[in-house]
């Protein structure tokens, strides 16, 4: 038995009866990162002797019979999460020297609950970006495919979770950023509701779409991270004081009663991959088997959900990131003798391109003379969008789809055309704008091996429903226990 | 071209960035192609449409004015690029 090739649950039973201790599951992460970083380059910070220390701790307080619900669970983060005394580095040079002064909620969280951090991952700077590829520290690649790039903007995380050099992990989803790595790593990843989880400590990109949430092996591990995660924060003012049931107490006896949605839309997309159709055409007999009933719905505004988000996401952005002005904390140019220059000279040099692409995009479309037509139209835009769901939530329970429209693309292929590169998060956007949760789980394999991911998205806060049927179709199905070669 | 190169300098100005001439030239048309997707939203009707800014039904969230205990002036200025005696440093804003 390989102990990185673990899942959470597999490892906290082995830990449970002292068949492993913590220190050796830890090792073997922290030898596994050293064996295959280099071709993969998940992580931008590993923090080994951290995670040993943490281990050794844990290991004394399972020998004293203090079991938590992730004691000595070896965990990666995504770099924009804060974390005491570790670098948070949001994959951007303005961030490269950024030590926070304290834990973001979820990080109190997953210390609180026993787990162990070995390290940040990599993301598109300032997730901004569905390849990782505009990380200013480095390229992460797709374990399944060296040359292919793993999704994004939660890449690292993905990939570090696929390739077995975490357990699981955390990273946030703005517009698909947790659901099509995922999809694209061949791995589970989920969006809860907007509120579900705090974002205290989660450097902002477009707040009022920014959720973080679990990317694990498998769905029972995803729940057991949501148990942990969730709940309410006083420290978030989104925050939603709503009860958190326990995610992992789902039936495994079938989708009998369940009404699933197929919006027709999704068929008639421009770019929807053969293979990807095929793998989810299969997905709905596997669910009708289980004995959901499928049903054709639609989502008349859903096509206009990619040009909603790029007035939304990057509006929020520009006004976000307007922190960034080399006083407070990260980069400065210090060549600079006046105040206005240095601001402009410490964000043009910090910030790489699609971030200043977007800052400009949104800072044009929030500029006088120009509000009402980009901000203000998207915003009501936004609102039949969410009134398409909740029209459809009266006739069926959950939502299935692809989660992007082709598998991994090759590295490079889509640098140079943002546009293109903003399609591809044109079925997971909607999840966000309306703030209803969505999960990623693997169902299929492209010809060139690739992995291909199914989409269930459910109404506010029924995440358990969305985990119980991810959980059946995974259960009679066998894709995520297969392993790339790296 | 739906954003001209004077627009994207000015918009860059006000977001205090400074851009190169290439970079005008390649985000005036980026940007213009991505407006003119935007542009299909032309062609819904949203007359009498509410805007959303907030998925969630929230209201305000209040709490009780109290003195809570803080990070402190050490950790808050921790990462600053330079300090002096308490205060974040920057260029001189005032000439004596």
């Amino acid at each position: 038995m390989k102990l990185h090739e673990l899942t959470i649950h597999e490892a906290c039973g082995l830990l449970k009866k002292r068949d492993i201790s913590s220190q050796e599951l830890t090792r073997a992460v922290l030898d596994r990162i050293e064996s295959v970083e280099k071709k993969v380059e998940a992580y931008i910070t590993i923090d080994a002797e951290t995670a040993v220390k943490q281990a050794e701790l844990t290991d004394k307080e399972i020998s004293k019979g203090n079991i938590l619900p992730l004691s000595g669970i070896p965990l990666s983060v995504k770099d924009l999460i804060c974390t005491k005394g570790l670098r948070t580095t949001c994959a951007s040079r303005i961030l490269d020297n950024f030590t926070p002064q304290y834990d973001a909620f979820v990080i109190k969280k997953l210390k609180k609950a026993g787990a162990v951090i070995v390290g940040k991952t990599n993301m598109d700077e300032f997730a901004m970006g569905s390849s990782t590829e505009n990380s200013a520290v480095k390229i992460t690649r797709n374990p399944w495919d060296l040359t292919c790039i793993p999704g994004g903007s939660s890449g690292g995380s993905a990939a570090a979770v696929a390739a077995d050099m975490c357990l699981g992990s955390l990273g946030s989803d703005t517009g698909g950023s947790i659901r099509q790595p995922a999809s694209h790593c061949g791995v589970v990843g989920m969006k809860p509701t907007y509120g579900r989880v705090s974002r205290f400590g989660l450097i902002a990109f477009a707040s009022s779409l920014d959720q973080i949430g679990p990317l694990a092996k498998d769905v029972l591990d995803c729940a057991m991270l949501m148990n942990v995660i969730a709940g309410y924060d006083p420290a978030d003012s989104t925050s939603v004081p709503e009860a958190v049931p326990d995610y992992t107490s789902f039936s495994n006896k079938g989708l009998s009663g369940t009404t699933i949605g197929i919006p027709k839309e999704y068929n008639e997309t421009k770019g929807l991959d053969p293979e990807v159709s095929g793998a989810i055409k299969n997905a709905v007999k596997v669910v009708e088997a289980l004995g959901a009933k499928c049903i054709e719905i639609t989502l008349p505004h859903t096509k206009y959900a990619v040009a909603v988000y790029y007035v939304i996401a990057p509006s929020e952005a520009s006004s976000n990131l307007a922190r960034y002005d080399g006083v407070k904390y990260g980069f400065r140019d210090k060549e600079k003798n006046s105040l206005i220059d240095m601001y402009r000279s410490t964000r043009t040099k910090g910030f790489g391109a699609e971030v200043q692409r977007r800052i400009i995009l949104g800072t044009y479309s929030l500029s006088a003379g120009y509000y009402d037509a980009y901000y203000k139209k998207a915003s009501q835009v936004r609102t039949l969008i969410m009134e398409d769901f909740k029209n459809v939530f009266k006739s069926c329970d959950l939502i299935l789809s692809p989660v992007a429209p082709t598998p991994a693309f090759k590295i490079g292929d889509k640098v140079d055309d943002p546009l293109t590169m903003y399609l591809s998060d044109i079925f997971t956007i909607s999840a966000n704008l309306a703030g209803i949760p969505g999960i990623s789980v693997p169902c299929g394999f492209s010809s060139a091996g690739l992995p291909i991911g199914l989409q269930l998205m459910g109404r506010h806060f029924e995440e358990k429903k969305m985990l119980t049927a991810a959980y059946n179709f995974e259960q009679a199905t066998d894709f995520h226990k297969k392993k790339p070669e790296i | 071209m739906k954003i001209t190169k004077d627009e994207v300098v000015y918009t860059a100005d006000l977001a205090r960035l400074d851009l190169d001439e290439n970079s005008i030239n390649r985000l005036a048309e980026q940007i213009g192609d991505i407006l003119e997707y935007v542009d299909t939203l032309n062609s819904v009707d949203t007359k009498g449409i509410t805007p959303t800014s907030h998925a969630v039904f929230l209201s305000n969230a209040f709490r009780e004015d109290e003195v809570k205990e803080s990070i402190g002036a050490d950790k808050a200025l921790a990462n600053a690029p330079e300090k002096e005696g308490g205060n974040f440093i920057v260029p001189k804003v005032i000439n004596a």
